[in-house]
């Protein structure tokens, strides 16, 4: 497929970018620090005011409240009214209490739904803190070690948009009878004479090849973390251990994973939210076609294809009620850390 | 403390100032403003809207300030619903635009437009087509034709192969191809979010061409089951084109799925040739401008209809084009809808090609860049029923049902009743709705 890039001349319409932008941008700009000083300057002369003894109790309350009320705004109402919506019909003026989850989960389409959900719960974390581990291991042993990590760092960098539309040329299938272009395809019929294989639309390896890409953007911030934790274990430690007799796997494994558990427990439940999350490959490589569909593209048709809020707000629920154990582990996770200080 | 006051009064009064200063504007005699205009467009196809709306902006100092994106129905629903509507929406379809007429948010044209002018340079099915219940919403400024199969006149010269006439001579031309040991058909469906639309075009160009214009009718709007005789023969039908086992069509099953729609005709120019015939709407030779070696128009390629399944409905199209709307009512949109109904306008996107067919009839078919632009032009004139493309006009949700079903159709066409069972569920769910 030819790629040709056309580069238009720059042409910098000057008077809208000014006209429009400018007051908004001073507004933004000057205005609204100047509107928080205001805030923390006037509250403080209140606070000052207040007798002596009861102000260290309410001075955090005025740092803090602007935070309280723009999470309240932004995460807590809309996630309420999604709560109560999803209890609606449709049009959202008759109380069906449960009708709603019930009719999806009946669904037969949801079963393979939440069939890849799990599949992207259990394999994207686990393959992320897999290939995470291996490779801050084995770099931190050879000289080389930073431009391997920037390489398998650099896909952080690439939305997952992108990511989508790069791994479309690794997975592109041609027919038999041609040359193979796709870089996958042509490995697979050059080097082990098989046939070529529709990597994004044979229900077999869809899915797999799907999830993998979010693994190959995902790998990098994994490894740059449990890397870190890795070098933050004292090298007496392990030189002791060393002196001790112990190999390098009993080392590995008696010394450096447990030291390294809390960090790996913290990747872990981030990605397993990512998991959860996990939309933009699915709606732009498969359209959730080909039994690739999965929990939260799902939503986003009910929305915006279907106009259905009532069942756009029961999918956002689902989602909310699996993540809220995760979240809890990870805060307990991170609190029992903390009290180990 | 004072001090510091002093300092924040002045500043909020320059900011003041500043807004004050940015929203005051020279008219000079002109309209003036600007249009807010929210589209799908971009590489050539923006050129052209921007080629077309030059003279309008010199005319009346309206300035139109575009924004694209290829996710319309989320971006026009959000925007709505926030009260922050676009002045116009270019959509091209208008599933979604039904959705928000029926719930009041885009302006009825029926007062805005010129209608005794209109009635004259636009056919009245052009006219008919942006009406709904009754009113008028929807400007359509240009067309693009379906149900057109590409072929290369080379390799049917070769072969001595005549471009069929009937339906029957059709179904001949293929039985041939195949006893040659070619493949008549190459087919394309893939398109990320939108995979399966090329096949959807299929078979409602059959269902007009076979069924006619009122089960046509019905179906879009949610009348006619899908599990109806007259649907289910629809599929049948392109299910002989593909044949059994995908017999007819180059690669088969794995080949449709995975290659995407534009690429879809470079199977006519290889050689020995893949395919002997593509079937896709006018646009599509911005994309075998692509391919390369580029083909050249009249004698790598050239087009014939897709003939008429039944006699009764001769000279039935399936047409689309960009519909436009007001989605909020101000003088500089109407301006420009007025301004997009002229010839004038529409002569400019049409001289710059990529397959556009002029609506108004003041455009002169010389004005054509080709000779193939100019034969759609022809075919858009002869048509007797002319009819929107059915995908564009159903409910977003049953749209993409539709795509989907598509698709499982092409893996396993033994599935038809099952398929076609749960069409019919999503549209009971899918007409419900405002």
């Amino acid at each position: 497929m030819p790629l040709t890039v056309h580069l238009p001349a720059l042409q910098v319409d000057w008077e809208t970018l000014l006209t429009v932008n400018l007051p908004t941008l001073l507004f933004v700009v000057i205005g609204v620090p100047l509107v928080l000083v205001g805030y923390i300057v006037g509250f403080d002369i209140l606070v000052r005011r207040l007798p002596k003894r009861s102000q260290p109790s309410v001075r955090p309350w005025v740092w803090v409240a602007p935070a309280i009320f723009f999470v309240g705004l932004i995460l807590v109402y809309p996630m309420i009214g999604t709560i109560v919506r999803s209890l609606f019909d449709r049009h959202g003026d008759g109380f069906v209490g449960l009708g709603n989850f019930v009719r999806l989960l009946t669904d037969q389409g949801i079963l393979i739904v939440l069939r890849n959900n799990l599949l992207w719960l259990l394999l994207y974390p686990g393959l992320v803190l897999l290939f995470g581990l291996l490779l801050a291991v084995l770099s931190d042993r050879v000289k080389y070690e930073k431009p391997v990590k920037s390489l398998i760092f650099m896909p952080m960098a690439i939305s997952f948009v992108a990511m989508a539309i790069i791994w479309q040329f690794m997975y592109y299938y041609r027919p038999p009878d041609v040359p193979q272009t796709g870089t996958l395809n042509a490995i697979l019929v050059n080097l082990f004479h098989g046939q070529p294989i529709t990597w994004i639309q044979d229900s077999r390896f869809n899915n797999f090849a799907l999830i993998f890409i979010g693994v190959w953007g995902a790998t990098g911030f994994a490894m740059v973390i449990l890397s870190a934790a890795l070098k933050g274990i004292p090298a007496e430690l392990l030189e002791a251990a060393r002196v001790d007799g112990a190999n390098e796997r009993t080392i590995f494994r008696r010394i450096i994973l447990p030291l390294m558990m809390p960090t790996i427990v913290v990747v872990g439940t981030t990605m397993v939210i990512f998991a959860l999350k996990a939309f933009d490959v699915v709606y732009v490589m498969t359209a959730g076609n080909y039994n690739t569909d999965i929990l939260a593209r799902r939503m986003y048709s009910e929305l915006y294809n279907a106009g259905n809020y009532a069942n756009a707000s029961a999918l956002a629920v689902v989602l909310l009620l699996a993540v809220v154990p995760v979240l809890i582990f990870n805060l307990r996770q991170f609190r029992a850390v903390e009290a180990r200080r | 403390m004072t001090r510091l006051t002093r300092v924040f009064a002045l500043m909020t009064i320059a900011i003041l100032a500043l807004v004050a200063c940015g929203t005051t504007q020279g008219t000079g005699g002109k309209l003036g403003g600007t249009v807010h205009v929210l589209g799908t467009w971009s590489g050539a196809e923006k050129d052209s809207f921007d080629a077309v709306m030059k003279p309008f902006t010199d005319q009346t100092g309206v300035k139109i300030s575009f924004e694209a994106t290829r996710d319309i129905d989320a971006i026009l629903q959000t925007k709505v619903a926030a009260g922050n509507p676009p002045d116009v929406t270019a959509a091209p379809g208008i599933g979604t635009l039904i959705k928000l007429v029926r719930a009041g948010k885009v302006v009825s044209l029926d007062d805005k437009l010129d209608i005794t002018q209109l009635n004259a340079n636009y056919g009245a099915d052009w006219i008919n087509l942006g009406k709904v219940d009754n009113k008028l919403v929807t400007l359509y400024a240009w067309a693009s034709l379906k149900g057109l199969v590409w072929y290369d006149p080379k390799a049917f010269t070769a072969k001595g192969y005549q471009v069929p006439k009937t339906w029957d001579e059709l179904m001949t031309l293929q039985n041939r191809i195949k006893s040659d040991g070619g493949k008549p058909w190459c087919v394309a469906l893939e398109s990320q979010a939108a995979s399966g639309w090329p096949g959807s075009d299929w078979i409602k160009e059959i269902v007009l061409s076979q069924s006619g214009a009122t089960v046509y009718d019905n179906w879009w709007q949610g009348k006619q089951k899908w599990t109806s005789t007259e649907i289910k023969q629809a599929w049948t039908t392109w299910g002989q084109i593909l044949g059994s086992g995908d017999s007819n069509v180059y690669g088969g099953k794995q080949y449709m799925i995975a290659t995407t729609f534009g690429d879809g005709g470079q199977g006519l120019f290889s050689s020995p040739p893949k395919c002997y015939m593509f079937n896709q709407g006018s646009f599509i030779t911005s994309f075998f401008d692509g391919y390369t070696p580029k083909p050249t128009a009249g004698t790598d390629y050239a087009v014939f209809p897709l003939p008429d399944v039944s006699t009764a409905n001769a000279g039935a199209h399936v047409v689309a084009g960009d519909a436009f709307v007001m989605t909020k009512d101000t003088p500089q949109g109407r301006a420009m809808l007025k301004y997009l109904a002229t010839a004038q306008a529409q002569d400019i996107w049409v001289k710059r090609g990529g397959g556009k067919i002029a609506i108004n009839k003041q455009v002169s078919l010389s004005d054509y860049p080709d000779a193939i632009s100019k034969s759609l032009a022809q075919v858009v004139v002869d048509t007797k029923i002319a009819r929107y493309d059915a995908g564009d006009l159903m409910p977003s949700d049953m749209r993409n049902a539709y795509w989907s079903a598509v698709l499982k159709f092409v893996q396993d066409q033994t599935k038809l009743n099952t398929i076609l069972t749960d069409l019919d569920k999503t549209q009971t769910t899918a007409y419900a709705s405002p």
